[in-house]
């Protein structure tokens, strides 16, 4: 079998200059790096790849979505999941595996060189490169959906605007992932305050579509089966216009244009009056 | 065809968040067309309503915005297409109320009222395109 002789000849060269080799890798990829990793580290972290590689290439294969490869993938994906969590680059990622194809070049493809060996050295470090990418790009993806979560958690808050009134101050859209979130939030407020009025404040959303109109709707119901009134404060001109246009009825729900109107109609409600009297100056 | 086209950008709805790009598009595009506020808010609605009808009953389309120029009127118009199976009784998708998911039914007649040209072509079984124009004041 050809990938027999071929491997064969390849841990020759892997082991017979094995530290030459491994200490320019890690030159290559260092540098690649641009200082951010510390040569001892990416030396220990090649220094492994390159065992797990030798001792692969000593089973006789050269397919590196192989099982003889398995170790080798376990850890570029080690070494790809930290680059990715460290900010680095795809391209400073995979860099780490095409270093070592530059680096055996002059020895395989000089004059009197193995072609055959490289090229096929070269086909194996393509796939482990891709692999790398791969890993690289799903562990970005992870990055992105627990940011997208923590936001989701970081958007909504609660907060208490008076004795018996919560305020829930809306930011950007909402679709159901997000009403789920304001919806829990909220009740559970109602709970924990023995809150009747809550009042869903709406002037940081930008857009209110059907279904963000929808979401609003079902929030206030929940509300109601509770115990307490909702009040829905923030509606802009353009908003109002585009409800009416939209056909949308808000029913027996009141709204507001402002928090501050909201706020006084919460506190009639809960008994509370307002009153305005002089200015009490320098007084603390 | 009305108006000289000055930029046409294609954009790929097939996800949520291909609804929120459409928005953000549509409001810059609004924007730099001098929409006033309550216009801009009344496009961007419809455009949130086409957008979602694209990715939920189309199964996903695309979004062609267009900026229009005709007799010193600036205006925006939008294309939304998909080939999801089409709409078997227009007359009856336009009903206010009459919805064929779960929203509240007021989508697509919704946003018919919230543009000036509002243009439907749907073929069933082959797809939908619905056109909406915009104009500035």
């Amino acid at each position: 079998m050809a990938d027999k002789h071929v491997s064969e000849r390849l841990i020759g060269l892997l082991s017979v200059r094995g530290e030459d080799l491994g200490a320019e890798w890690a030159e290559r990829v260092t540098g690649s790096l641009g200082g951010r990793v510390a040569r001892a580290e990416v030396e220990r972290e090649l220094r492994e790849i390159y065992t797990a590689l030798v001792a692969a290439l000593a089973d006789g294969s050269l397919d590196g979505h192989g099982e003889a490869f398995g170790e080798v993938r376990a850890l570029l994906t080690e070494l790809s999941r930290n680059r990715a969590l460290q900010g680095f680059t795809p391209t400073e990622t995979a860099v780490s595996v095409f270093a070592l194809k530059q680096v055996l070049e002059p020895s395989l493809a000089g004059e009197d060189g193995d072609v055959e060996a490289y090229l096929e050295f070269a086909g194996l470090l393509d796939t482990l490169g891709l692999f790398t990418i791969e890993v690289y790009a799903r562990t970005r993806e992870e990055l992105i959906s627990a940011q997208a979560e923590q936001l989701l958690e970081l958007s909504t808050p609660v907060v208490k605007l008076w004795d018996n009134v919560i305020g829930v101050p809306l930011v950007g859209t909402l679709d159901s992932a997000r009403t789920m979130v304001v919806m829990e939030k909220m009740l559970q407020a109602l709970i924990d305050t023995g809150s009747e009025q809550a009042i869903i404040d709406i002037t940081g959303v930008p857009t209110v579509d059907t279904e963000v109109a929808q979401h609003l709707l079902k929030t206030v119901v929940a509300a109601r089966l509770m115990g307490a009134e909702c009040t829905i404060s923030g509606i802009r001109p353009g908003i109002a216009q585009t409800i009416v246009a939209l056909g949308i009825d808000f029913g027996d729900i009141v709204t507001k244009a402002t928090l501050a109107d909201a706020l006084r109609h919460a506190l009639r409600r809960t008994g509370n009056t307002v009153s305005r009297t002089a200015p009490q100056a320098g007084a603390r | 065809m009305s108006g000289a086209s000055r930029t046409s950008e294609v954009l790929e709805i097939t996800t949520t968040a291909g609804v929120v790009q459409a928005r953000q598009q549509v409001r810059a595009l609004a924007q730099q067309c001098r929409l006033s506020l309550v216009d801009q808010t009344k496009l961007i609605t419809a455009a949130s309503e086409l957008a979602r009808n694209t990715l939920v009953h189309g199964g996903g389309g695309t979004m062609t915005a267009l900026l229009l120029e005709e007799r010193g009127r600036r205006g925006v118009r939008l294309a939304f297409a998909d080939r999801g199976p089409g709409i078997a009784d227009v007359d009856l998708a336009l009903t206010d109320g009459w919805t064929s998911g779960t929203g509240m039914g007021l989508g697509l007649s919704g946003s018919k009222r919230l543009v000036d040209d509002f243009v439907l072509d749907t073929t069933p079984g082959a797809g939908t395109t619905v056109t909406i124009t915009k104009w500035g004041r």
